[in-house]
């Protein structure tokens, strides 16, 4: 079992799980044509949650995430997301995508626009705030995240760390209430997933809701409340972060726990 | 025993850099790179000078014994064989100085050529803030009143009709600011139906009256007077300005979730690349006629115009879908994730991008179109390759002429395929965003 390797103590003052619901997900099903990617979701997030979902590649734990803001449309059941459900309606979809920030594994930068181009263009165009005050929010977020000063450069300009703090940046900019990272830290040299991780505790300590899919376990076990094991498209396990590496129930988290943590 | 290395090593201090040796730097360097890399290069650099000595001892004299001064092409062949001796060849530019008005204007009434060197002058200008995003903006204003200037310049007659259009325009505009607010949906039906029920029945009326209280015209010039690069200008300006945003359409369209709409696309486009061009002005000059409504009988040179449009805009729908193609899906992914929504999405992120990677597809296309404007000659139009120089030899003056024409219109055709395929580089450069 290896202990989590952050250096500096995490501040869990601002880290309280509220009872207000923030996703509901029931009975959710997912086809890809025939091929049954998620079978039967049923989870709930509440406010202020930070949970970490792991599992195989090819469990759907990025498909299940990316059903949150209707990247991927799912077929059957229900999923609320603060208090809109997602249907066909692109109201809905618009509502809830404005509440819902993603990074990527790829970043998915846009790399014709400036960084400071990159933050701004959804404030302006979406929350139709003015140019100045856009611009105002995202200096303020890329200087939480440590890149003030590349502000005017190009994504391609950047380290991969870099860009992924800014995808954290971009996202941030919106206000969002909710934030889903699938796999923020899998395209990254060892050197920078530390860095990337570092502005994801900022923002698990400041209270946000965030779920994320990673093969961080020393992430998990240091910021999540929770943690949820998914295998062949359904959720397996789930439980703190505690009880779900020290003493997993079933066999195949075991197996799961066994291969990544073995070495 | 072993001679293998096992010992540690460290490194005290860092090697500072150096310049390489001067084998390996300036002329001696890219010529051995570049021409006498290996055995086979050196044979391929000494047959193409060989091919070049050829080329250039061949046609040279031509040019030498070029001829400026004279009435007929009989006074032209006198004069050479005068100065260089018997059977010896040479160019007549002679022909050029007498008639170089007609491969530029047609038969453009003379006394009116200042109209369309003012529209040849304005279409630089108006290009100019469309093609140099450094210029002020404030200059798109005129870009935007420049299409219907230019109309009005060439064609001539009254200004109301050319005014109405511009009114109709600026009625849809102001629909789609007032109503914008309340329903966007609205908004775009008004600023469509509102413009085209003004075109069809308000500007009938209006014309009448204003043209007896205000008699604003020029005078008319037909359409058969144009000819020469007049008219390949005025085609292939008015073809490349209306095939871009088609052919954005289009490509959207083939990309398109709704199935009527992607499947319209694809018929179109396959249907204008699967016909040669030359059906397609056949169709112009002779069957459209039967499909508009009896009495309408519209400007030859619009109807071509029209098809030319067309025919660019399925390639390059074409040329921009493969753009849209290459886009990583991260992208449309980024952009939704963000709440922006489709028509967002598009303008700001992927066309930007999409187009960036088609700029070469895109100015390969416009090149192409702009040369086979040369085609309308086949319905009777006087193109400048083969129209004007036909006419031009119907004169018992210069009956026999052959290479001068072709040279000539050749040659300001590489200018003009020049500077496009050049201006296109430079926007490559211009947009280059370092590695992505």
């Amino acid at each position: 079992m290896t202990e989590p390797h952050f250096e500096r103590d995490i501040d869990r003052s601002h880290m309280q799980v509220s009872d207000e619901v923030a996703i509901q997900i029931e009975n959710m099903n997912k086809w890809y044509g025939q091929f049954h990617v998620l079978r039967d979701i049923n989870l709930t997030v509440n406010r202020g949650e930070r949970i970490v979902i792991a599992g195989p590649s090819g469990s759907g734990k990025s498909t299940m995430i990316r059903c949150i803001n209707r990247l991927e449309e799912h077929q059957s059941g229900k999923i609320i997301v603060d208090g809109t459900e997602l249907t066909s309606d692109l109201k809905n979809i618009d509502k809830v995508r404005s509440e819902v920030g993603m990074v990527f594994q790829h970043f998915n930068l846009f790399p014709h626009l400036t960084i400071l181009e990159n933050c701004t263009l959804a404030p302006i165009w979406v929350r139709k705030i003015p140019k100045k005050e856009a611009e105002e929010t995202a200096m303020y977020f890329l200087e939480k995240v440590k890149i003030p000063d590349q502000a005017l450069k190009y994504p391609g300009q950047l380290s991969g760390g870099q860009q992924q703090r800014v995808a954290i940046a971009r996202s941030l900019c919106m206000k969002p209430r909710i934030m889903l990272f699938d796999e923020p830290t899998s395209a990254l040299d060892p050197e920078m997933i530390k860095e990337v991780l570092d502005t994801m505790i900022e923002l698990a300590e400041e209270g946000m809701t965030m779920l994320c899919v990673t093969h961080e376990m020393g992430f998990a076990q240091a910021v999540a409340n929770r943690v949820i094991f998914m295998d062949q498209g359904q959720i397996v396990e789930q439980n703190n972060p505690h009880d779900f590496f020290n003493n997993p129930q079933s066999e195949r988290t075991k197996l799961f726990l066994s291969q990544i943590l073995g070495h | 025993m072993s001679t293998s290395q096992t010992a540690a090593f460290v490194r005290k201090d860092m090697l500072p850099p150096k310049d390489p040796p001067t084998s390996q730097a300036g002329l001696v360097k890219w010529l051995r790179e570049n021409l006498f890399a290996s055995w086979l290069n050196t044979v391929l650099t000494l047959a193409s000078l060989f091919v070049i000595y050829l080329l250039v001892t061949h046609f040279y004299p031509w040019f030498r014994h070029s001829v400026w001064n004279a009435n007929s092409i009989a006074e032209c062949r006198t004069a050479i064989a005068a100065t260089w001796g018997e059977g010896a060849t040479g160019a007549c530019w002679a022909m050029l100085r007498e008639r170089w008005h007609q491969f530029i204007f047609g038969f453009y009434p003379p006394e009116l050529y200042w109209r369309p060197i003012a529209v040849f002058l304005g279409l630089l200008l108006a290009v100019a803030p469309v093609l140099f995003t450094q210029l002020p903006r404030q200059m798109l204003l005129f870009s935007l009143t420049y299409p219907l200037l230019a109309i009005w310049l060439l064609w001539g007659g009254s200004a109301w009709p050319v005014i109405m259009i511009a009114a109709g325009f600026g009625i849809g505009y102001l629909a789609l600011r007032i109503l914008g607010d309340i329903s966007a949906i609205l908004a775009v039906v008004v600023a469509i139906v509102a413009p085209v029920l003004f075109w069809l029945f308000a500007v009938g009326p209006l014309d009448e009256v204003l043209t007896k209280v205000i008699p604003l015209a020029i005078e008319p010039v037909a359409s058969d007077r144009f000819g020469g690069f007049l008219l390949a200008i005025t085609i292939g300006a008015g073809g490349i300005a209306l095939s871009l945003p088609l052919g954005i359409i289009l490509a959207l369209g083939r990309q398109s979730n709704m199935f009527l709409i992607k499947s319209f696309s694809v018929m179109f486009i396959e249907f204008i690349r699967g016909v040669p061009l030359i059906t397609l002005l056949f169709v112009a000059s002779l069957l459209l006629n039967y499909f508009l409504p009896p009495g309408t009988n519209f400007d030859i040179i619009l109807r071509v115009m029209i098809l030319v449009t067309m025919f660019a805009a399925a390639y390059i729908a074409e040329v921009i879908r493969g753009g849209l193609a290459a886009l990583p899906r991260g992208q449309y992914e980024a952009a939704d994730a963000l709440g922006l929504d489709y028509w967002k999405a598009q303008r700001l992120i992927i066309l930007p991008q999409a187009l960036k990677i088609s700029i070469p597809g895109i100015v390969s296309t416009f090149i192409g179109m702009f040369k086979d404007t040369t085609l309308v000659t086949f319905v009777g139009l006087f193109d400048p390759l083969k129209g004007i120089p036909d006419f031009i030899r119907a004169d018992f003056n210069w009956k026999g002429i052959y290479w001068e024409p072709f040279v000539f219109v050749g040659a300001i055709f590489f200018i003009l395929n020049f500077s496009m395929s050049r201006y296109a580089m430079y926007l490559e450069r211009k947009l280059k965003r370092d590695h992505r």
